[in-house]
């Protein structure tokens, strides 16, 4: 993160991170959260999700700062982000991945 | 305030209007959202007047889609409802009648009938709404209507009008009449422990267990009501057992059916007529109402000539008592129906009879009743 | 332009891991409304409201008219109930009535409150109902294709107005304002934070309150005035809004291509319908 001029507490001050998480099939591929994203964190994916839209991805995950804009902005329910904690490690995906999605209507 | 000013126990002299309003309060009626038509607004004024006096709330409303919707609320917020119109405010209610028999709501609709098609006779009677009150609203649907014919009966009615839409959690209509809502009679209301209330059937299931649209047998719903942590879902739209919407054919097959046979299975429960003269009738006057009234003297009239003519008077109009005409139609010569109208009831009389007996109408155009002697002479001729 | 790489990192998780789902009918995602649709923004503000009130679930309904707006009662967990088009005010009003424990919200598009709906609108404003409504304004009939309805801009095209809409449209915050709203503000779908801070004061508050959102409708309105996509429609927001507080209300009509002005135009207090009927009937007969 550059300064334009530097805080006099930002070696105190610990920037927040965060981790994104999208789920895929209900994403309508709209794009406020990749234009909003205040960290230009997003970009749509080039794959398609089930019903034919680009869902968003993370290219820039280590810039997000957990900040909630994109989870309050999108119509679809669709993508949120989590604080990481200090000790946790940044690797780690949660196992929110093995569920297998299904949407009635 | 309070609950002891709810039944006015003892002998008076009332109008039907006035009448039923007691009739509502006495059911436990604690909602009424009105608005103001001649000849039914007596009721509004006398429930304006009285429901304060037991905590509840009497609300005028902007219209008559307003009111109708406003008792659906109410009923859904766990207070018994009821509201009361006549002839064009029939007709603006017709659209959310049709959303309480869909939501399946516990409430009750009184209708004062005057003179129609629109403005029509504000103040003179008819009963020209009786087909509408059973095809009104669009859509296919089954509904229980009731017709008083005197101020004690309309007080009865009303509160046996709640009584049936608790039970069957639906909208119950009161299909009286201007002659009967004007006119002032002895009206007893009973001690307050000698009335027979239904209360609301609430489920004894927990959230998560109960569906509101689910059913046994008997096609009755349990009943739940906002705020109680069932976050139910209720929609208009076709919908499923859990009230969810659900756009296919195989969707409204079930809902339908289902709203259909809720009465149409019930209907020996529901059904209440009165016979008089029957035992040797060979002529079989179908009345209700004020109708059944000067019907009944007409009777009287042509049984001094001879002729042997009995009267089944419909209590309920809706459902429509098919088994008796059909087992009637067996045995009797002839019909003959008197209502004030061109002919409504005596369309189902006649699907019903079926070709087994000869059916007369003695038509009226409301304004006025009919003469004792026209129906007299209508007998005879039904009886040659 | 995307690394494909990185789509791999991207945690893509099941929905009812959102931290929204439990106030959700996640069994009826994904929603009816369009991609670029600003409907979904403004359910989330309001969940987060609710949230953030700490009003307990169980104590909010939720009312509902026809159209797209309509269908929000049905995503909703909460006690919701989806009536007839232009009815969610005096289904609500009989709801809240009766059930005085309940915070009783609608939610109503433009044409269902204002058209359809307008005269219970402007009644239930009259009386200082109990109520919260939001109106999801997006100047058109969606649901139904884009037909012309009460908001529908001078000049813009709807399937129902070919050559133009020329019948002058309402102004919401000024007609509830007029009519005895106590609580009108207005904002876009992306004010995210400031409506969802206008829910968080409208929901706790007494009376009949008012919050328009200004929402994009891509396939309907956007499409037959070639204002291109939703993403389109949120940029025009962000460049010709202006949040003015406490605006005279006069002064907010919406044009085809002028300012739209948002902020909180009223807050005050006046008796409710309830507390008012209550207390001088209480008066009169003698009771507590």
């Amino acid at each position: 993160m550059k300064y334009w001029r530097k805080p006099l507490d930002a070696d105190t001050i610990k920037v927040p991170h965060g981790r994104i998480y999208v789920v895929k099939e209900q994403c309508k591929g709209c794009g406020f959260c990749v234009e909003y994203c205040p960290k230009d964190v997003l970009e749509l994916s080039q794959e398609f999700n089930k019903k034919g839209y680009h869902s968003p991805v993370a290219v820039r995950e280590e810039d997000c700062v957990s900040c909630g804009l994109c989870e309050l902005i999108c119509p679809d329910f669709a993508i949120y982000a989590e604080l990481i904690e200090e000790d946790e490690t940044t690797e780690e995906t949660p196992n929110k991945t093995d569920k297998t999605e299904k949407a009635e209507v | 305030m309070g609950e002891e000013r709810r039944v006015l126990t003892g002998e008076h002299f009332l109008t039907g209007d006035h009448a039923c309003a007691e009739g509502g309060m006495a059911a436990g009626c604690m909602f009424f959202g009105g608005y103001p038509i001649t000849p039914s607004t007596e009721i509004a004024e006398r429930m304006s007047l009285r429901l304060p006096e037991v905590g509840g709330i009497f609300i005028q409303m902007e219209d008559e889609m307003a009111s109708m919707n406003s008792i659906l609320g109410a009923a859904w917020g766990g207070w018994k409802s009821m509201t009361c119109t006549s002839g064009p405010g029939f007709s603006l209610m017709m659209e959310n009648l049709g959303l309480g028999i869909v939501l399946e709501t516990p409430t009750v609709l009184v209708n004062i009938q005057r003179g129609g098609p629109s403005t029509g006779l504000p103040t003179l009677s008819g009963q020209a709404d009786m087909m509408q009150a059973k095809w009104g609203s669009h859509g296919d649907y089954e509904i229980i209507a009731l017709a008083p014919n005197s101020p004690q009966e309309i007080f009865d009615h009303t509160i046996k009008a709640f009584n049936l839409a608790e039970q069957y959690r639906t909208p119950v209509l009161v299909m009286s009449d201007e002659s009967v809502g004007h006119m002032t009679e002895k009206v007893i209301i009973p001690p307050r422990e000698e009335l027979k209330l239904v209360p609301r059937n609430y489920t004894k299931k927990k959230p998560g267990e109960y569906l509101p649209f689910e059913c046994g047998e008997d096609e009755i719903p349990e009943m739940v009501k906002a705020g109680d942590g069932y976050k139910i879902h209720i929609t208009g739209l076709t919908h499923d057992k859990r009230g969810y919407p659900d756009i296919s054919a195989e969707a409204q097959d079930w809902m339908v059916r289902h709203l259909m046979n809720k009465i149409q299975k019930n209907k020996k429960k529901i059904i209440e007529v009165e016979r008089i003269n029957m035992d040797d009738a060979e002529v079989v006057v179908v009345s209700y109402g004020i109708s059944s009234r000067v019907a009944h003297r007409g009777m009287d009239l042509a049984r001094k000539t001879g002729v042997k003519v009995g009267m089944l008077r419909l209590i309920t109009v809706w459902p429509f008592p098919d088994y008796m005409i059909k087992e009637l139609a067996e045995r009797v010569k002839a019909f003959v129906t008197v209502e004030l109208n061109f002919g409504q009831i005596a369309l189902e009389v006649e699907r019903y009879v079926a070709g087994k007996a000869k059916c007369y109408l003695v038509p009226h155009a409301g304004g006025d009743v009919h003469k004792p002697e026209d129906i007299a002479e209508a007998i005879k001729e039904a009886a040659k | 332009m995307n690394k494909p790489a990185a789509h791999l990192e991207t945690a893509i998780v099941e929905q009812d891991t959102h931290p929204m789902a439990d106030l959700l009918r996640m069994d009826r995602m994904p929603h009816i409304w369009c991609s670029g649709c600003g409907l979904g923004t403004g359910l989330t503000c309001f969940i987060m409201a609710l949230k953030e009130t700490g009003i307990p679930e169980d104590k909010v309904a939720v009312v509902s008219g026809i159209g797209c707006t309509g269908r929000v009662a049905g995503y909703l967990n909460l006690d919701s109930f989806h009536t007839t088009h232009g009815r969610g005010i005096p289904f609500a009003t009989g709801l809240a009535l009766a059930n005085p424990d309940l915070r009783v919200v609608v939610y109503s598009g433009d044409g269902d409150l204002v058209a359809i709906g307008g005269n219970h609108f402007i009644h239930s404003a009259r009386r200082n109902m109990d109520l919260m409504v939001v109106c999801v304004n997006n100047f058109t009939y969606g649901m139904t294709g884009g037909q012309a309805g009460p908001t529908t801009p001078i000049s813009a095209k709807a399937s129902t107005a070919p050559y133009g809409s020329y019948d002058y449209p309402f102004n919401i915050p000024y007609l509830a304002i007029a009519s005895g709203a106590t609580y009108v503000a207005r904002w876009t779908s992306l004010h995210m934070r400031r409506l969802k801070n206008s829910m968080r004061e409208a929901l706790p508050k007494k009376g009949f309150r008012v919050i328009e959102i200004i929402c994009p409708c891509p396939t309907a309105f956007a499409r037959k005035n070639r204002l291109g996509s939703g993403l389109d429609l949120m940029k025009h927001y962000h460049d010709n809004s202006i949040i003015k507080h406490g605006a005279d209300p006069r002064e907010a009509d919406i044009d085809m291509n002028g300012k739209v002005v948002c902020g909180t135009f009223l807050d005050i207090e006046r008796p409710t319908f309830r507390d008012f009927q209550t207390e001088n009937i209480a008066k009169q007969l003698g009771g507590e």
